[in-house]
């Protein structure tokens, strides 16, 4: 399938999420927005309790109380698929938050699934991998033959790279890896336009993870759904994702293309998370990573969430909080939130370390930890 | 700061013949080694009648600890690397092999061997959220060991130390930590108390398993470097546990990979990481996420088509080089007995019979693979 990138699938707009607490509330998430093209990898990355868990469950309407979607909408776009025409509901743009529940269920697992991180707690220990593959079909398209159920089950372990006489294995005879695997496959079950990942690799091991996400590529490139990457590893997504959103304290305080972010981060968090990982190319060199800790969602820093961990933050930083912007005219798809691109907030101009292009491949700093090598 | 400056006591002299590790990385003498060291857990019997089993986590291992350097310990999970730490901690006892201190075996399973020996070598666990006691302080986490090892005995002197203690790992102001409880800190502060836990013996030897992995992306760079800066001022030995072999380039002066249990490759971790040997170190290398391969039209479909199968299980290893059954370059020898070790020139060496000259059944003259050319 050929995937236009360009074609509009998701529009989250303005989404909030609180979280309602003995002792008040809790912004979980804060007036996000972006926009899923069809076939895209949109990477979500942050820290821990950043939020990015949090909005992919609002999008599939999967949070419940305490947590309550106090605003925003997640638009819809449905395109005629001829291998769902059973399908009635026609091509017109709806908001995911205004489904009733009965309306919600087809939308669910036919448009976006979801692939949860533990492989060994979204599975059903006593059912069969194929009995958990075949309920899926069988829940959502009651009138198919066994026999059809069967073959569909077989194909999709086939596509996933597990033979199919794995079918009738239990999760306790799978390895982590074959247990992810046939996460996707269920997943992908009913040919979803947007699959939510959610730090699927972050429990196995880089060689297993690498295979999986080859097989998430090479299954992306065939069926062409749209997947929303969720994961605190900003180097893996680098590598995999179109698009990536920075999230902070429940905020996105950047998006950007994959490359674009990489070569050119904006704001001084993105710029920090990209010196926190030690690369395994080029010079050694001493790294800082961003000093302080992520912030406690019950009390989080007045105007930017980063302001205490920000080397360059100003007086507005404390006060304003700052909206997405485009900081440069020739990057007109990265956008970030700081007053450090804000001519009007901050006269002095933008730092020369966030200005430079291509920060990661300066090699000014010399190697101070550790030390050379002894030859 | 100076009450914990420790001083170097004149080495016991050391009756070491042979080389057991790589003699020409240091002048010094080595503080801690492991020779031959094996360990097996043995289970529970199927059957009453039935045939012993056991869980071979560790085969031949030898490592050397040298004063004022670092040593990391690279593989998957499963891989043995957390065992070598415990039994190098005397957590474990050795089924074969020994450990050496000063050059001396130790011996003796009484309370009190174990305690002088750990007054020389601490370990630091992964998980910082389980190794601290909720119900007390972090200044009765702090006294203990010092109280234990006999450097404290009046409370002044306790307090003293403690902030001392605090200080050094970057906890400031001391005053506001010590009588905190360990749900009132952070992960990266958390870990902090637990490396001045164990600095508090005033060991020789610090074995950190995984001291970061558990943290928040943009502080464990906080952390590395603070580990760096304390063996540069302690003179200590560390073995610094992990699966990032990029964090290892990063941290460590010599990089062993371990795979199964068996030693595959170890010598400067530049040299193994910009030349990797053994075909394992190879594939971990390719799957590690890599940012650079951003843009550069392979992404993660390229190469590393070689990843395949999981790591085996340990109960029943494959025979010979336990990787042959994943290794694109198995040869009928590798599946008869584990390769011998094969130095490579400037103390890089690895256990591959690819790189053996006079290797039983070498099919060709040039058996290396050029596979790793385009690094």
């Amino acid at each position: 399938m050929v995937t236009q990138k360009t074609e509009k699938l998701l529009e989250v707009k303005h989404i909030s999420v609180d979280y309602a607490m003995a002792s008040g509330t809790l912004h979980a998430v804060n007036d996000v927005s972006f926009t899923l093209a069809r076939g895209q990898i949109f990477g979500l990355a942050g820290e821990s309790g950043s939020g990015k868990s949090t909005l992919a469950y609002a999008i599939a309407r999967l949070l419940r109380p305490p947590a309550v979607v106090t605003q925003g909408e997640v638009i819809y776009y449905p395109r005629p698929r001829l291998d769902q025409p059973s399908d009635d509901e026609g091509t017109l743009p709806f908001d995911v938050m205004d489904l009733t529940p009965e309306e919600l269920r087809p939308f669910r697992w036919r448009k976006l699934a979801i692939v949860f991180q533990s492989a060994m707690n979204s599975l059903n220990p006593v059912l069969s991998i194929g009995a958990q593959i075949e309920d899926v079909l069988k829940a959502h398209y009651p009138e198919m033959p066994t026999g059809a159920r069967r073959d569909r089950a077989v194909e999709l372990l086939r596509l996933v790279g597990i033979a199919s006489d794995r079918l009738r294995s239990y999760p306790h005879e799978l390895s982590g890896g074959m247990r992810q695997r046939s996460i996707i496959a269920i997943a992908l079950a009913l040919n979803p336009d947007v699959i939510i990942m959610d730090e699927p690799t972050t429990a196995l091991d880089v060689v297993v993870q690498r295979e999986i996400l080859h097989k998430v590529m090479a299954l992306r490139q065939e069926f062409g759904f749209s997947v929303i990457f969720i994961t605190h590893d900003l180097s893996l997504l680098l590598e995999i994702a179109d698009t990536i959103a920075i999230m902070y304290a429940g905020r996105l305080v950047e998006t950007a293309p994959a490359e674009q972010l990489y070569r050119q981060p904006r704001h001084p968090y993105t710029d920090g998370l990209l010196h926190s990982f030690p690369t395994l190319h080029g010079p050694r060199r001493s790294m800082t990573g961003i000093p302080g800790s992520p912030p406690d969602l019950r009390a989080v820093p007045s105007g930017c969430a980063f302001h205490p961990r920000c080397s360059f933050a100003f007086g507005a930083c404390q006060t304003v909080v700052p909206a997405l912007g485009t900081p440069s005219a020739d990057a007109p798809e990265q956008r970030v939130a700081c007053h450090l691109y804000d001519a009007s907030l901050n006269p002095a101009g933008i730092p020369e370390q966030l200005r430079s292009p291509g920060v990661m491949e300066e090699a000014d700093s010399s190697l101070s930890v550790p030390k050379g090598e002894p030859r | 700061m100076s009450g914990l400056s420790r001083l170097d006591g004149s080495f016991e002299p050391a009756q070491r013949n042979g080389k057991n590790g790589s003699a020409f990385l240091s002048m010094e003498e080595p503080v801690l080694e492991a020779v031959h060291m094996r360990k097996v857990f043995p289970l529970r019997k199927l059957r009453f009648w039935g045939q012993e089993r056991s869980v071979k986590a560790v085969e031949d291992t030898s490592l050397v600890l040298y004063p004022g350097r670092a040593i990391a310990l690279v593989g998957e999970s499963g891989s043995g690397k957390t065992t070598v730490a415990r039994l190098l901690a005397r957590l474990y006892s050795v089924s074969g092999g020994e450990i050496r201190f000063r050059g001396r075996q130790v011996s003796g399973r009484s309370a009190r061997a174990l305690r002088s020996y750990r007054r020389h070598v601490q370990l630091i666990f992964q998980d910082p959220f389980s190794s601290l006691n909720p119900v007390h302080t972090i200044r009765y986490h702090l006294r203990r060991p010092l109280r234990l090892h006999g450097h404290a005995h009046t409370s002044e002197e306790e307090t003293a130390q403690i902030t001392s203690l605090l200080e050094r790992v970057n906890l400031t102001p001391a005053e506001q930590f010590m009588d905190k409880f360990p749900h009132q800190l952070s992960g990266g502060q958390r870990q902090r108390v637990a490396i001045a836990r164990a600095l508090a013996a005033r060991p020789d030897v610090l074995l950190a398993d995984e001291p970061v992995s558990m943290l928040d992306v943009s502080i464990r760079l906080d952390v590395l470097n603070l580990l760096s800066r304390l063996k540069e001022e302690d003179h200590l030995a560390l073995l610094y546990i992990t699966h990032d072999i990029a964090s290892a380039r990063y941290f460590a002066d010599d990089t062993l990979v371990m795979y199964a249990g068996q030693m595959v490759e170890g010598g400067p971790s530049e040299e193994v990481t910009q030349q990797p040997k053994h075909p394992y170190t190879q594939l971990l290398l390719q799957a590690a996420p890599d940012p650079d391969r951003l843009g550069s039209g392979q992404r993660v479909l390229g190469g590393a088509e070689t990843a395949r199968g999981e790591p085996p299980s340990l109960i029943s290893p494959p025979s010979g080089c336990r990787f042959h059954p994943r290794c694109p370059f198995a040869m009928p020898v590798c599946k008869e007995r584990f390769p011998p070790r094969t130095d490579l020139g400037s103390g890089h060496w690895t256990h591959c019979f690819l790189y053996e000259a006079n290797a039983d059944s070498s099919p060709s003259t040039s058996p290396v693979p050029m596979q790793m050319k385009e690094r």
